[in-house]
């Protein structure tokens, strides 16, 4: 027999089937790197802490943040810090409504994520070996 | 709030796979179908099409599979040239018009889905009722307080000028269905499409409501939910630029206060 009421509607398809372009990547990389930063902060005034409360902690703290695990995530904090920079830089120059033709926002957008991924090494390069 | 997952009634299923015919020169599709007088969940279908028998664009092809293999698959078509903004779907990952599409800009199988984020009324078949109720909102007309000129209301070349890349915007939907925080906020945000039309008559010199038109859109949501993704200006099959519209009227926003 014949339905006599139509069949609720389904939602099409989006994220799971949109392809990523450059742009949105950037746009979602800023966000997560945001979040990432939040987090950042709190190594940085834990490390801050262990400072003020003296020798013991301190060194305690120098363990844990110089072992590999500790250079690992301040690694990653460190690229969160140009990703979301840059990103904020590219942001700024978009408010003035410049640079959103299409082959600069692409070419804006590349140069956020190789910028960050070069300041990241750069930095890391003068930390260890200086 | 974001729902990243479709809800039960909208996840895929494995569909069917139509007859292949003889030749040389076939493509592949894979197409989203959907019938609201059946009792299941939306599914992928298989054709296979004929490149020598058929047209090059996509809307050709899927003509084509209506024509020869399955006349139930539906979707809107008009004017295929690209200026009536009714072939508008998901090719290959981007949202753009089929008619203007071609075959050979596709590597491997040609994936075709509704635009994204939308009720389904069939197959590639979008409900566009509340996009349209948007571009309504903005109310797309000149607004004047003056008295109406005994001929028509004039404009400089130079204005003129500024309505270039807005006023040939088809609302094909194209880029508002592209845009993430469309999904995710379509009731409350505008969206590119409404946006870049906003903003046209925003600059229009003729009208005289900017104003009242700005405190209209002076809100965390319908104008301030871009946040600059550019699904939008990347989508746009008419090579317009929405993002760069809702630009001009946040800094037209800013530039009031002072």
């Amino acid at each position: 027999m014949a339905r006599t009421s139509p069949a609720e509607r389904p939602l099409s398809p989006h994220l799971q089937i949109y392809k990523p372009t450059i742009t949105m990547m950037m746009s979602i990389l800023h966000r997560i790197t945001g979040a990432a930063l939040f987090f950042g902060t709190l190594l940085v005034v834990g490390f801050l802490l262990a400072l003020a409360s003296g020798k013991a902690s301190f060194a305690t703290a120098q363990a844990i943040y110089g072992s590999a695990l500790g250079k690992l995530v301040l690694f990653g904090y460190t690229y969160a810090l140009f990703q979301h920079m840059l990103g904020g830089i590219r942001h700024f120059i978009w408010d003035t409504a410049a640079g959103l033709e299409r082959e600069t926002r692409f070419k804006l957008a590349w140069a956020t994520l190789i910028g960050a991924l070069a300041l990241t090494v750069l930095v890391w390069i003068c930390v260890l070996v200086g | 709030m974001a729902e990243f997952n479709l809800p039960k009634n909208s996840r895929l299923t494995e569909g069917k796979t139509w007859p292949k015919p003889a030749g040389s020169n076939i493509r592949e599709f894979k197409i989203y179908r959907w019938d609201p007088d059946g009792e299941s969940n939306p599914r992928m279908d298989t054709y296979f099409v004929d490149c020598d028998d058929c047209g090059p664009m996509i809307l050709d092809a899927i003509l084509w599979i209506k024509n020869k293999v399955d006349p139930t698959l539906t979707f809107r078509r008009s004017c295929r040239e690209g200026i009536c903004g009714s072939c508008a779907m998901n090719i290959d990952g981007l949202n753009t018009l089929a008619c203007t599409k071609g075959m050979d800009e596709i590597s491997g199988p040609i994936k075709i889905y509704p635009l994204p984020h939308m009720p389904v009324v069939k197959d590639l078949v979008p409900d566009l009722t509340r996009f349209y109720a948007q571009h309504a909102s903005i109310e797309p007309w000149l607004k004047t307080d003056t008295p109406a000129p005994e001929k028509e209301w004039r404009q400089s070349p130079a204005d003129r000028d500024k309505l270039d890349g807005l006023y040939e915007c088809i609302l094909c939907a194209c880029c508002s269905t592209s845009c993430p925080s469309y999904w995710w906020n379509g009731d409350r945000y505008l969206g590119p499409a409404a946006l870049l039309q906003a903003y046209r008559w925003l600059i229009d010199s003729r009208d005289e409501s900017t104003g009242e038109r700005l405190d209209n859109l002076e809100d965390p949501f319908r104008l301030y939910r871009c946040h600059t993704i550019m699904n939008c200006s990347n989508a746009c099959p008419k090579g317009l630029n929405p993002a760069k519209a809702i630009a001009e009227i946040k800094k037209m926003m800013v530039e009031r206060q002072y």
